[in-house]
């Protein structure tokens, strides 16, 4: 991993104008930066533009005039990053393995076939669940295997979007450490609307406030992440966080 | 086994019908008699029969084949879109009625012309199904593809296309369906043989015992087309949902 940690690129996206969807300001004039090899979490109430910043980063939004996504390297971020949604995105027509291995299905590579069983492992599904197709699976498992096709394309960027929202919360619990433990010395940007999940998981928090918003950093509990949940100390910062969130 | 049962009351209540009315066979003759029909011209029925399959089996190879490369070509090529589409309702929008005297012209009074009409006819359920599904692959799967670096052809052939087949087999579904129409359409207008002409000629010597032999045949190779069809497609398709199927089994 720790050669990894060298190639993790950190990012960083300046928007000069803020931006604006449909003609109504969403983003302030703002930056966000997502230090190398750490874990960003980025908070916000609903319609925030938290999505939106992740979808610039991925380039899957074109970015507003004057706006850019630089990287620590120089080197454009196109090619090193895997993005996770909230929903898994598992195709209906391949099986949990076929899944992980969509990527290289995409781009007409030869399947590394040993570690996506040797990922599916990790995450938690045994050898039976490889050959399952994804209405066979649960919603936590269907999050898993969302899970390991993220890390088996091995990008040292990793954008998550709300990745654990949709399973239930021991289910989440779980997948939160797996990630931690998986994602470690990758850069990653994780935006949930969970703040003992950006408790639990982050080096760094950002919330997105105000209209239009902007990102504010906020301190994050001592410890290095996955933090327990039990810390009396986290569990403060979840009543503060949660507090201003719905303020 | 129930629409057996169903097919059967229907047979009894038009016996029962044509006794009761007394109804002259040129008009409504009785199951019974279309059965002898049926049973005294069998050899000829079934050589028309074999033409008029091979006359929709042909056409709805040709339509599927046709209504596909029209459905990849709108989906694959944007500049194409607004040449190819006003191509694709005007093939509808023409009843097959009005140009298969013109097929039958163009292509003789053989086999030819009603396969083209049994191909004009399927070709536009296939291919607008098919576009239909191309269009709507799910959008956080094409940004999936888009952060997995995936080509443009590999977003068509390896998303876009496996997304829509269950949309394609609808439409296979009711090409499958249609595919009589076209072939027994042509026989009508100018042929020499297929079970369209064998009604015509039945009709034109009051034989509607005959005719209705041919309809019984007609309805019967529909029917078997159809469920072949879906069953294929069931089997070559099997991820694709069916809330009604899991209904009745897990009752």
């Amino acid at each position: 991993m720790s050669a990894l940690s060298l190639s993790a690129p950190g990012f960083r996206i300046t928007l000069p104008q803020g931006l604006s969807l449909g003609g109504a300001a969403v983003l302030a004039p703002c930056a966000l930066a997502v230090p190398a090899g750490r874990i960003t979490a980025l908070l916000g109430a609903s319609g925030a533009g938290k999505s939106t910043l992740v979808r610039l980063a991925a380039g899957l939004l074109p970015l507003p005039p004057g706006g850019t996504v630089e990287t620590s390297d120089n080197r454009p971020l196109k090619g090193r990053l895997a993005w996770m949604a909230q929903q898994d995105l598992l195709v209906p027509w391949k099986d949990a393995l076929g899944n992980v291995l969509l990527g290289a299905h995409l781009r007409g590579h030869k399947p590394d076939i040993g570690r996506a069983l040797d990922l599916l492992r990790q995450v938690g599904l045994i050898e039976a669940d490889a050959a399952k197709s994804p209405a066979q699976l649960s919603g936590g498992m269907r999050q898993r295997v969302a899970l390991a096709r993220t890390l088996m394309e091995d990008r040292p960027v990793v954008l998550m979007d709300e990745p654990f929202s949709a399973v239930d919360a021991p289910t989440r619990h779980r997948l939160q450490e797996l990630a931690a433990r998986l994602l470690a010395g990758r850069t990653v940007l994780l935006v949930t609307h969970d703040p003992l999940e950006a408790l639990r998981l982050a080096d760094r928090i950002l919330v997105l406030q105000g209209r239009p918003a902007a990102p504010m950093e906020l301190s994050v509990p001592a410890g290095t992440p996955p933090r327990p949940a039990r810390d009396p100390a986290l569990l403060a910062a979840q009543a503060e966080l949660l507090e201003r969130l719905a303020a | 086994m129930r629409a057996l049962a169903a097919a059967l009351g229907i047979l009894l209540l038009w016996q029962g019908f044509t006794w009761a009315t007394d109804m002259p066979p040129f008009l409504l003759p009785s199951p019974w008699r279309v059965a002898q029909a049926l049973a005294a011209r069998w050899d000829i029925l079934a050589g028309h029969a074999l033409v008029t399959a091979i006359e929709m089996l042909a056409g709805l190879a040709l339509g599927a084949l046709l209504g596909c490369g029209m459905a990849l070509t709108l989906a694959a090529w944007r500049g194409g879109r607004r040449w190819l589409l006003p191509l694709l309702l005007v093939s509808q929008a023409v009843p097959v009625f009005a140009i298969a005297p013109l097929l039958t012209l163009w292509l003789g009074y053989g086999m030819g012309s009603k396969v083209a009409m049994a191909t004009i006819i399927i070709f536009f359920p296939v291919a607008t199904a098919f576009y239909d599904g191309l269009r709507r692959t799910e959008l956080g799967l094409l940004d999936l593809a888009h952060s997995m670096d995936a080509p443009r052809a590999a977003l068509l052939w390896r998303l876009r296309v496996p997304a829509a087949l269950p949309a394609l087999a609808s439409g296979l579904r009711v090409a499958a369906a249609v595919a009589p129409i076209g072939a027994v359409v042509g026989e009508w207008v100018g042929a020499s043989a297929g079970l369209g002409y064998q009604m015509m000629q039945a009709n034109g010597r009051s034989q509607a015992d005959v005719m209705f032999a041919a309809l019984f045949i007609l309805a019967l190779m529909a029917l078997a087309l159809w469920f072949t069809t879906d069953r294929l497609l069931r089997r070559a398709i099997p991820w694709q949902p069916d809330s009604l199927l899991s209904e009745e089994t897990s009752r």
